[in-house]
């Protein structure tokens, strides 16, 4: 049955892929572009319209799928209006002012140095067909389809599995039904003789000293439990809240190579790490506004996990939302809604940290405390954050005090009085209580 | 047989309690939640009575920050070419100033501009972000006072960066700009 569901979304695959191959080709010989053109003008294309124009989609400046065709292909007014669009509104060219106004009068860079052919090239490739939808369509139904399939035939073996152990079960339990029956009437069967089995309990209780050791031993083990519950109060390690949007450090961070300042800005200047505002999300999702996932895909875990693509795209429409991006004008509503993320790293209100202190001049990496953040696709928290997590680490780092010199009389005299070369963040006052608490 | 079993019982119950926090999508509770927690309100703590409901919220309209200068160019294309003409504030552009300029642009822009200043970001070759320019763009002919407004302002699909980095901060990395563009066109 597996291998016919498998020969079937094979076949279909292929035929898929052999439609949307055969129509693309067919397309481009219609078009007749040769495809070397196509290509050097989607990487023309690629450097330097994509930052403002999509093919099929409104950006900063207009969709140029068919853009030849909207202006009756009149090459040479769109070899002057990318070479230079100003000089075409200013000398009064009615279709370069229509087109300035409708995207409110936002200049487009000019290109003097695109040839004639350069935006040949280009503009081939916005007329090329797009093949792409319909080929990753095959591979997406291929991906969707095979994991299904191989699924239902897991649980179909797991069933018949355990059906036959159930019959197997009953078998045995007949059979020796059975036979006893026959013993019975054969007079063979007799009580199973109850022998004297030497009690374990009875040795033990009448042994006292053997009792006083195991008593000693259940009450140390009982308040090492004890302790261990109530050092764990207050606690929050591995706090991994559910946030109201998805958002995948390990995505941001890790496959992207963001760094960690870039949204959480003010850690080198504040007491605060803080949350980014929307407008930071929006500094890169105004143009990436789906989630396209690595060139291999979505792997087997993520997808047992519901994080394919379309879950990802969800996400950043939820963001959309929020900040109040319509993404049919590429424009800003005004209506926005305030993200309730989930705070995780709280200190207790006694407790004073410093942000800048750690990164800035101490210049220790966030993923000292904060952990993989890289690799997390729901964050946590890493550490304990507990007065001996933070001491253990003082009491061990060394400071660099190179560069300080205004100090270097009293880092001297810290160096003599402990007798060491380089002094620990503990050495210069770091275990002091009204440091942080105050 | 009794004793057992109440024994038994004991270790389970103790092995309850201590399993009692597993649900890590749950805070763990706290000894005297009333020195946990301020009085006043917290950074992003949620407040009825303020605008958007939270405390985090932008300066009152018409004030400004202490020792904070304001920028007076409009985000217009007057603005953009008066902004040309800016004079650059960072006089002596060090060694050091050229340091902490780089450090600051490789977390804020090099993800898409590239760390040389190429257009080639990490962003831009995962082809997440396309068509990001070369700072050497000959059409562009950006300026250290340019690269300012625009870093002040954001263009096109760039977004501003004005909430990220402070002033002193945005003329580092214009400058820093300026070091890479001299470096391209070399």
């Amino acid at each position: 049955m597996k291998k016919v569901i498998c020969l079937r979304s094979i076949s279909r695959i292929f035929s898929l892929l052999f439609m949307s191959m055969s129509l693309s080709f067919s397309a481009v010989m219609a078009q007749e572009a040769p495809a070397e053109d196509v290509q050097k003008g989607k990487q023309l294309f690629n450097q330097n319209c994509a930052a403002c124009h999509a093919l099929n989609r409104k950006m900063t400046g207009p969709a140029l799928a068919g853009v030849v065709a909207k202006y009756d292909g009149d090459k040479e007014w769109l070899y002057a209006w990318i070479k230079n669009s100003q000089s075409l509104i200013k000398s009064g060219d009615a279709r370069a002012l229509a087109i300035y106004n409708e995207y409110n009068q936002t200049q487009m860079t000019a290109f003097p140095l695109l040839s004639n052919s350069d935006i040949d090239a280009i503009l081939a490739y916005t007329d090329a067909p797009e093949p792409a939808p319909a080929a990753p369509a095959a591979v997406a139904t291929a991906e969707a389809g095979a994991p299904a399939a191989s699924g239902i035939s897991n649980e179909v073996i797991l069933g018949a599995l355990v059906v036959v152990f159930g019959l197997l079960l009953m078998m045995l339990v007949f059979v020796r039904r059975i036979l006893t029956r026959i013993a019975q009437v054969n007079g063979i069967y007799t009580e199973e003789a109850k022998t004297e089995i030497p009690s374990f309990w009875k040795y033990f209780s009448n042994n006292p000293f053997l009792v006083f050791v195991t008593v000693v031993f259940l009450l140390l083990f009982s308040a090492y439990q004890v302790y261990g519950y109530l050092m764990q109060v207050g606690v929050d390690q591995g706090y991994a809240p559910i946030q109201p949007i998805h958002f995948s450090h390990k995505i941001h961070a890790g496959d992207n190579k963001i760094e960690c300042t870039y949204c959480h800005s003010s850690a080198r200047t504040s007491k605060h790490s803080g949350v980014p505002s929307l407008n930071i999300c929006m500094n890169c999702h105004k143009s990436i506004y789906e989630y396209k996932g690595n060139p291999e895909g979505p792997s087997a875990a993520d997808i047992a996990e519901g994080y394919t693509n379309e879950f990802y795209t969800g996400e950043i429409k939820k963001l959309y939302q929020a900040v109040g991006w319509d993404e049919e004008t590429q424009s800003y509503t005004g209506e926005s809604k305030p993200v309730e993320w989930v705070r995780i790293h709280k200190l207790p209100d006694f407790a004073y940290f410093n942000h800048a202190q750690h990164v800035t001049v101490a210049g220790v990496a966030c993923q000292t405390c904060h952990g993989p953040v890289e690799e997390m696709e729901i964050a946590y928290q890493y550490s304990p954050l507990t007065m001996g997590w933070c001491i253990d680490c003082h009491r061990a780092t060394e400071v660099d005090v190179k560069g300080n010199e205004y100090y270097a009389s009293i880092h001297k005299a810290l160096s003599e009085k402990y007798g060491v070369e380089k002094l620990t963040a503990a050495q210069m006052g770091g275990l002091e209580c009204g440091k942080c608490h105050y | 047989m009794n004793d057992m079993k109440k024994i038994l019982g004991l270790l389970l119950s103790s092995l309850l309690l201590v399993s009692c926090h597993t649900d890590n999508t749950k805070r763990n509770f706290e000894y005297f939640p009333d020195m946990y927690h301020p009085v006043g309100y917290e950074t992003y703590q949620a407040v009825p009575f303020l605008p958007n409901g939270t405390a985090a919220g932008l300066p009152a309209p018409h004030t400004i920050a202490r020792g904070h200068i304001p920028y007076e160019l409009d985000n217009t294309i007057d603005g953009k070419l008066a902004s040309r003409n800016l004079t650059n504030p960072v006089v002596d552009f060090n060694e050091e100033a050229a340091a902490s300029g780089k450090a600051l642009y490789d977390a804020y822009c090099a993800t898409c501009h590239g760390t040389k200043g190429d257009g080639q970001g990490t962003l831009v070759q995962r082809e997440k972000i396309l068509g990001v320019p070369s700072y050497a763009d000959a059409a562009r002919d950006i300026t250290v006072g340019s690269t300012y407004h625009v870093i002040y302002y954001g263009i096109n699909a760039m977004g501003s960066y004005a909430s990220q980095l402070s002033e002193d901060e945005r003329w580092l990395v214009a400058n820093y700009v300026m070091q890479l563009k001299q470096e391209l066109t070399k």
